[in-house]
């Protein structure tokens, strides 16, 4: 398990660098001078500017710069929309509403979706397992964007039960964007467990928990739920990259101050330091989710605790 | 003797996409206390869905009872509710099955596995219950079964977990224990391990055994009486020495001829011809008369009914009408009815 | 024993012959793993009704530009904003072209004096959202299609070689992989489509570029499982070569995933271009998607909601039309596909 965990953390490290050296090549080649003012300085002013911000340096030692600056936890400056502030600190500025949406839209989804799934799984062909295969069809198909611009539009603007955007009134103001963030886990979850509980229903030590004498209830919670729900656990890296995606779009209709929205903002402006900070950021938080999830699995699952590691 | 579970005229099917499969059609037979009685037959035959069957196990949206009775302790399983039937099962009645690797929990301890049956059927506490666990852990002759309580499946052997759902299966002394090929997917030295501690249990605990096989060396060594099945049907049934050495149906027949055995001078096994029929459509008459060297008109027309040949032996084959034609059986079945007194080949002399 | 067979017809005991043949006998007529796989595909209704509806919108996005009497592009700012209206439908209270205005609820067709029918209404630079949905429905299509038809390919070849060859081979590929897919998808689209000129091409290359390790993965998974089993192993005994065994004996098997993949990565790649699209990243006007087409909506909202619902609806129903056609099509070719 020491063995694989050492193995994965390598993996990350180099998959991590190389985004860094990607993201940074990139953001030097792409059109435009960083420095949003540039055409209106003149030459003198300008190399002022870029002697600041290190820009006149050799590329090599920029890349060497950089790359030592995100080891201890810099990912730079922001020169256009902050003035000078440290990249690290907008993104940890705005990470409050972003991770609270993210949080409580995953947790109402995965506990929304293992419940639907469980239930039809249990009511099998049955309507109830009809009802459910439709929400998590319709969870997985309609785009975030949709989703959430359908909420803000009935229950926002025509019913006002929520407020319409904005993050003003504490958790009133999570409320939509939690449900439009909470689709994609609910969908998958409820498929996935779906599913599982059908396969492990249908397996032989079920049928021995019958002989045994044990009860419907008692077969579906003491036996087969936790044997269903131990892989959910593998779906929970593609649901945190669904939170994620959905979270740039949903930030951007609900006008949360987040990291997504921050992110898009960025885009539009060409800011590239927090492009790559934030590039960054989330490839950091994608990648430690994943490997999180894989050393969790191996904790939970007996079979795999004991046997050390399945690869 | 005392009987303990009857099956009457038993007719089950299948309700699937292609039609109804006809699994069992017209089973009868007896359970005595104490005796092991063997099901053999090909796969197919239907002998699993008999015994699943009795415990009520096949799935309920496609299973379905077209005929017949199933009498244990007076009740007819058939009727009962599934609160009703849940309390027979693994009190009264319980099963072992084919897959060790698959028939136990992966994420549950085998100490609870083994309680829950007690906790469930009987009014004994927790403590009480798991000292029960240790004592039958050590009685399928688990080492240090105290420290193995805690342990899960994947650290067992396939014949040690075959012992725990023995283990299991034991837990509250049933009456009947129904064994679906429990040695199949097991090595042959484990094999012999398992049927030894079955035969050994079954004298201290008194229990009546159905033992599902298709392998007849098992049933040589563990049985008392075989019913033979084809088709969903019984097409045999008698006491162990009765089916060995008097066989009289000829798939009976085909199935000791299809048997290696140490005697054999002939190197050369025999294979019955053909396949099972397709009980979506079964064939009118004798199901194996398509694939019988002895068939006759009459077995396309009209099912078999059962002859009698002793107080404990009966057979479904036209062949024992009177007016039936004498057929001489394959050579290697006259070798053992030579063996068999009252079958019309013994040899006084043989011992 | 009820019945008296005491008294049996002259002739019953008479042998007959065995019938070897009859009772080989296979009474299911034998049907290809195709025929089977599309015999369950067919009652499976929702895959079906997909699969209907699904033509319906290709066809829509085809023809729908063309019917329509007006340009996708074409602006005209008197008529701009007007909702739907679609005749006789319009007699049902819905598409009547009516729109609130100021509060009121009014006739905007009358109001303007438009006398065409916009059957999808107009937007704000007066452009017609049927023809304008259709044309993007056809943009958005082609980008998904194109997307799933480059990464089937890479990814064959590349989980095929990786799986066939196996050993060292497999290691390096493998580990290039395993590095690749550590990347964040999202990451690298959006990197991507910064760096190139913004159209469709882009959004192409940047769906593709970590796009096909998913179908190397699971290409290579069923090459390593079928190339090692039996009928595979014979083959080679009897002196087939790489290339016979990889189109006889693999192709046919791996060919069910292939498909099954593809149908799920057409949707994936439909959404990204949505959302792409609707961060600010997607195709530049006048061209449209149903994510440009979605964007611009979205800003009137609170106003002309049609602008946004239309090509949302369409949108939506081609994601769930090849949901549906996905899962009919897995539980169809392998029921038991677990990876």
């Amino acid at each position: 398990m020491a063995r694989y965990i050492g193995k994965r953390i390598i993996y990350m490290v180099i998959t991590l660098a190389l985004i860094a050296t990607f993201t940074f090549f990139l953001m030097k080649i792409l059109p435009g001078s960083p420095i949003a003012s540039a055409d209106k300085l003149s030459p003198e002013q300008r190399a002022v500017v870029e002697a600041r911000y290190g820009l006149d340096d050799p590329l090599p030692v920029q890349y060497f710069n950089y790359m030592f600056g995100l080891v201890q936890g810099d990912l730079g400056i922001s020169i256009n929309q902050f003035k000078g502030a440290d990249v690290t600190d907008v993104i940890l500025s705005r990470m409050g509403p972003s991770a609270q949406i993210g949080f409580q839209g995953m947790l109402l989804g995965t506990v929304l979706g293992i419940l639907l799934g469980m239930i039809a799984a249990l009511r099998q062909n049955t309507w109830v397992d009809y009802s459910s295969t439709i929400v998590a069809i319709i969870g997985i198909s309609i785009p975030s964007f949709v989703f959430a611009s359908m909420l803000q539009y009935f229950l926002g603007l025509k019913l006002g039960w929520f407020p319409v955007a904005l993050w003003k009134d504490g958790f009133m103001s999570s409320v939509l964007p939690s449900i439009a963030l909470a689709m994609f886990p609910l969908a998958t979850a409820a498929r996935f467990i779906r599913t599982e509980m059908i396969e492990v229903l249908s397996s032989d030590y079920i049928t021995l928990a019958k002989a045994k004498g044990a009860s419907g209830s008692e077969i579906a919670f003491k036996h087969a739920f936790r044997n269903a729900l131990i892989p959910l656990i593998t779906v929970l890296g593609p649901m945190a990259v669904g939170i994620l995606t959905g979270s740039l779009v949903v930030e951007q209709i609900f006008a949360i101050p987040g990291i997504g929205e921050q992110f898009v903002k960025s885009i539009m402006v060409s800011d590239f330091s927090i492009i790559m900070g934030t590039t960054i950021f989330f490839s950091v938080f994608l990648i430690l989710v994943i490997l999180i999830v894989d050393i969790m699995y191996g904790i939970i699952d007996p079979r795999i605790r004991l046997s050390g590691g399945k690869s | 003797m005392e009987k303990i579970l009857q099956v009457k005229d038993l007719e089950l099917s299948f309700n699937t996409f292609g039609g109804e499969v006809k699994a069992i059609r017209g089973v009868n037979f007896d359970l005595y206390k104490g005796e092991t009685l063997a099901i053999v037959g090909e796969s197919g035959s239907g002998k699993s869905v008999t015994t699943k069957s009795i415990m009520r196990l096949l799935p309920e949206s496609s299973a379905e009872f077209k005929n017949g009775e199933i009498l244990f302790g007076g009740r007819d399983l058939t009727k009962l509710s599934d609160k009703e039937m849940q309390k027979i099962r693994g009190k009264d009645i319980s099963m072992i099955f084919q897959d060790p690797m698959t028939s136990l929990n992966p994420t549950m301890p085998i100490g609870r596995q083994i309680t829950e049956p007690l906790l469930k059927h009987q009014k004994i506490s927790k403590s009480e219950a798991r000292k029960v666990a240790i004592d039958l852990l050590r009685l399928v002759g688990m080492p240090k079964p105290e420290l193995r309580m805690k342990q899960y499946p994947h650290q067992f052997s396939g014949g040690q977990r075959q012992r725990i759902v023995i283990a299991i299966s034991l837990a509250c002394n049933p009456q009947v224990l129904i064994a679906d090929e429990p040695t199949t997917a097991l090595d042959v030295t484990i094999q012999a391990q398992i049927l030894e501690l079955m035969k050994d249990l079954q004298k201290k605990i008194d229990t009546s055994i159905i033992f599902i096989t298709h392998d007849l060396g098992v049933v040589a060594n563990v049985a008392d009486r075989v019913a033979v099945m084809y088709g969903g049907k019984i097409v045999e049934i008698g006491t162990v020495d009765e089916i060995f050495y008097n066989p009289q149906h000829p798939y009976t027949w085909g199935l000791l001829s299809s048997m290696p055995s140490l005697d054999t001078e002939d190197a050369k096994l025999y294979a019955i011809p053909g396949t099972p029929p397709d009980l979506l459509d079964p064939p009118k008459g004798d199901a194996f008369a398509l694939r019988s060297e002895y068939a006759m008109k009459i077995d396309m027309e009209m099912d078999p009914p059962f002859f009698k040949i002793s107080d404990t032996h009966m057979a479904a084959t036209w062949l024992l009408h009177p007016d039936a034609p004498q057929v001489e059986p394959p050579l290697s079945v006259i070798e053992r009815m030579k063996k068999f007194p009252g079958s019309r080949y013994y040899e006084g002399s043989a011992n | 024993m009820t019945q008296n067979y005491d008294k049996l017809p002259q002739g019953s005991f008479d042998r007959i012959p065995r019938d070897t043949q009859q009772a080989e006998r296979i009474s299911k007529p034998s049907v290809s793993f195709w025929q089977d796989a599309w015999r369950r595909l067919r009652k499976n209704k929702g895959a079906i009704f997909s699969l209907i509806l699904f033509g319906l919108i290709v066809l829509m996005a085809l023809l729908g530009p063309i019917i329509s009497p007006y340009s996708p592009n074409a602006q005209t700012i008197t008529h701009a904003n007007l909702p739907p209206k679609i005749p006789v439908i319009e007699n049902l209270g819905i598409f009547d072209g009516v729109g609130t205005l100021g509060g009121k609820e009014v006739d905007l067709y009358e109001m303007k004096n438009v006398d065409q029918n916009y059957w999808f209404g107009t937007d704000g630079l007066g452009r017609d959202m049927f023809s304008r949905v259709w044309k993007g429905t056809q943009v958005s299509l082609f980008i998904a299609f194109a997307a799933a038809a480059i990464d089937m390919l890479i990814g064959v070849i590349y989980g095929g070689i990786s799986g066939y060859f196996g050993g060292r081979v497999d290691d390096i590929m493998q580990r290039i992989v395993e590095i690749l897919t550590g990347i964040p998808n999202l990451v690298v689209v959006i990197l991507f489509i910064m760096i190139m000129d913004p159209g469709i091409l882009a959004i192409i290359i940047a769906l593709t570029i970590t796009g096909w390790t998913g179908m190397s993965r699971v290409v290579r998974g069923q090459v390593l499982k079928y190339k090692t089993q039996e009928f595979v192993l014979a083959a080679r005994t009897l002196g087939a070569s790489d290339g016979r065994i990889i189109r006889k004996h693999l192709m046919p098997n791996v060919l069910a995933v292939i498909i099954i993949n593809t149908m799920f990565t057409i949707p994936s790649a439909i959404f990204f271009e949505a959302f792409l699209s609707f961060i600010g990243l997607g195709l530049q006007a006048p061209d449209a998607s149903l994510g440009t087409l979605i964007n611009d909506g979205y800003k009137l909202i609170q106003y002309q909601p049609h602008i946004l619902a239309i090509p949302a609806f369409v949108l939506s129903l081609i994601m769930i039309a090849f949901n549906l056609i996905g899962d009919g099509l897995r539980d169809a070719l392998d029921p038991k596909m677990k990876d």
